[in-house]
């Protein structure tokens, strides 16, 4: 299968000398929904900006769907869908000018053009608001003109840099089930985020980026099954004062007062099961934690700012 | 990226850029228009009346082509100028940057957006003028190249000055210190033939003067300068102002990291 995007040897060092990427390698194959994790600075934009021919490489190669962006810049560009950061459109435009005027960028005659804006515009739900500003939209339906935008010209392959930062919590659930209907017809999607649950929920494959290097670049399975425990969280009957004592589990209470165990791999549930009981404590609900992916990226990215670390980043 | 598409996008380039300044016409339109009119007023017809003849005319009808020149001067820069810079500033740039569009495209598109504003803002002063005086054209294609070579020229000057720009005062600096100066002391309200000699010679440095007289050349059949020496002069800034163009594109100066 042909990889939408191949990364080898890419550098990146901005002119004051800071060194944003040191020769990342990274491979997304077709059809794939991936994300690309990491702190704030660690990279992502960076990358994704080469990607999209926003920033200039220092060196490496990048290719998309086969195309290097050094000879066939243009085959790249066309499979390529960008929804950035930040709100990129203007301001004073409406919505339906914006979305074609990106279709005409791309080649697509008005009449084409309009077809598809249509489409994606009725899709993310804004074509009641087609002949509306773009700064009159609310911050969630501008989200979403960014993936109309995007998408009208029909790319191969998705990037989206951070789609759902400051969107509500059911908008974003929308989002996430759109997205996932790209991907189901054939959009390779890649993502950036900073909600973990997000990747957990939506990717099948994941990089970690931290100072410019992958820490890891493997499928999400893979990467959970790193974890050495499991977490739980239990709704209980009663609610409870503190956490119960078990041998051979670690509990505490949330914040809303649910009870949080921690089950090493491997060990059966029904020792938890027993001993809750014989204290009298009732589970009603069960849910395994979802942000699993948070902690490990949480582990991941200190290991790598351990001062060892940083003398063989150094070396 | 195949040439139909390309002028699709070439097309769609040049729609925006027309509904931009369509879209703000009270600030785009209506003041040259307005001050226009009110030279043609005051120095034409007031002031004019007692200056009496210039270069074998009256003075309304000679100051008429530099004022139409100046205006589309003027408005080509400002054009390209704002709407580019203004694309740097809301970054909507990267709309362009992350598409095929190829940079010639890109900005022969800008070009053709600043060249629209300035030649229709002439033609409304030309039709403004109408009503002070008569204007014959003595040489129709020499009008027609020099105004719309000069109008190319100047949105390549506004193109130039966006590149470069990072903040809004500095795409005001270029029309304020260099290009209104320079117009103003480029022939439009006076023949150089009235100046000493040593200011004669200044002004020859001066290309507004070039193109101001070209155009003078094709209304009225006279001029200070030889015609085809401006138009030859227009045509050899314009390669490299392109030139430079396309270079800081190719760079991504001011618009990649």
């Amino acid at each position: 299968m042909t990889n939408a995007l191949e990364i080898e040897g890419l550098v990146k060092t901005y002119g004051d000398g800071f060194e944003a990427l040191k020769g990342i390698d990274l491979h997304v194959a077709e059809g794939d929904f991936f994300a690309l994790l990491g702190p704030n600075g660690a990279g992502k934009s960076t990358t994704l900006g080469i990607v999209c021919s926003l920033v200039n490489k220092s060196s490496g190669k990048v290719r998309v769907f086969g195309s290097d962006i050094d000879t066939h810049l243009s085959d790249a560009k066309l499979n390529l869908g960008v929804v950035p950061q930040e709100f990129n459109f203007n301001q004073f435009e409406k919505v339906f000018d914006i979305v074609t005027t990106q279709a005409g960028y791309y080649g697509l005659p008005l009449k084409k053009a309009s077809e598809s804006a249509e489409k994606y515009l009725r899709q993310l739900g804004l074509w009641d608001k087609r002949n509306t500003p773009a700064m009159m939209l609310s911050g969630g339906m501008k989200r979403r003109l960014m993936i109309a935008r995007a998408l009208v010209h029909e790319p191969k392959l998705l990037i989206l840099d951070e789609p759902t930062a400051g969107v509500d919590i059911e908008l974003r659930r929308s989002m996430w089930t759109f997205l996932e209907e790209m991907n189901r017809q054939g959009t390779t999607i890649i993502l950036t985020t900073h909600y973990l649950e997000e990747a957990e929920a939506l990717c099948r494959n994941i990089a970690i980026i931290d100072h410019g290097r992958i820490l890891r670049h493997t499928s999400k399975r893979a990467l959970l099954q790193q974890l050495s425990s499991e977490t739980f969280v239990l709704d209980t009957a009663e609610p409870l004062d503190e956490a119960p004592v078990l041998e051979g589990f670690f509990c505490h209470l949330d914040d809303e007062g649910a009870l949080v165990v921690d089950v090493d791999k491997g060990r059966s549930l029904n020792g938890m099961f027993i001993q809750l009981e014989e204290k009298g404590i009732r589970v009603v609900s069960m849910r395994t934690k979802a942000n699993r992916l948070e902690e490990l990226f949480i582990r991941m990215v200190e290991d790598n700012n351990t001062p060892a670390a940083k003398q063989g980043e150094t070396a | 990226m195949r040439t139909d598409a390309m002028f699709t996008a070439y097309k769609t380039i040049i729609v925006r850029e027309v509904r931009r300044f369509m879209r703000i016409w009270p600030q785009t339109l209506l003041p040259p228009a307005v001050t226009m009119t009110l030279y043609f007023i005051i120095f034409g017809n007031l002031i004019g009346s007692r200056i009496g003849v210039m270069g074998g005319f009256d003075y309304m009808s000679f100051i008429v082509p530099g004022l139409i020149m100046m205006s589309v001067i003027t408005s080509s820069y400002a054009n390209v100028v704002s709407s580019f810079f203004s694309m740097k500033f809301q970054r909507s740039i990267e709309e362009l940057l992350v598409s095929p569009v190829p940079n010639w495209v890109i900005l022969a598109g800008y070009v053709t957006g600043g060249m629209a504003r300035g030649l229709g803002i002439g033609l409304i002063v030309t039709l403004l003028s109408l009503g002070f005086t008569q204007l014959s054209i003595h040489h129709l294609p020499m009008v027609v190249l020099t105004v719309f070579l000069t109008s190319a020229l100047f949105s390549l000057g506004g193109f130039i000055n966006a590149m470069l720009a990072t903040k809004f005062d500095d795409i005001s600096i270029v029309p304020t210190f260099v290009l209104t100066p320079l117009t103003y002391l480029g022939g439009v309200f006076y023949s150089i033939d009235m100046l000493p000699g040593f200011w004669q010679g200044v002004s020859m440095v001066n290309p507004i003067l070039y193109m101001v007289n070209a155009f003078r050349y094709g209304i009225l059949g006279v001029s200070d300068v030889n015609p085809y020496v401006a138009l030859g002069m227009i045509m050899l800034f314009i390669a490299i102002l392109s030139a430079i163009s396309l270079r800081m594109l190719a760079r991504g100066k001011g618009i990649r990291h």
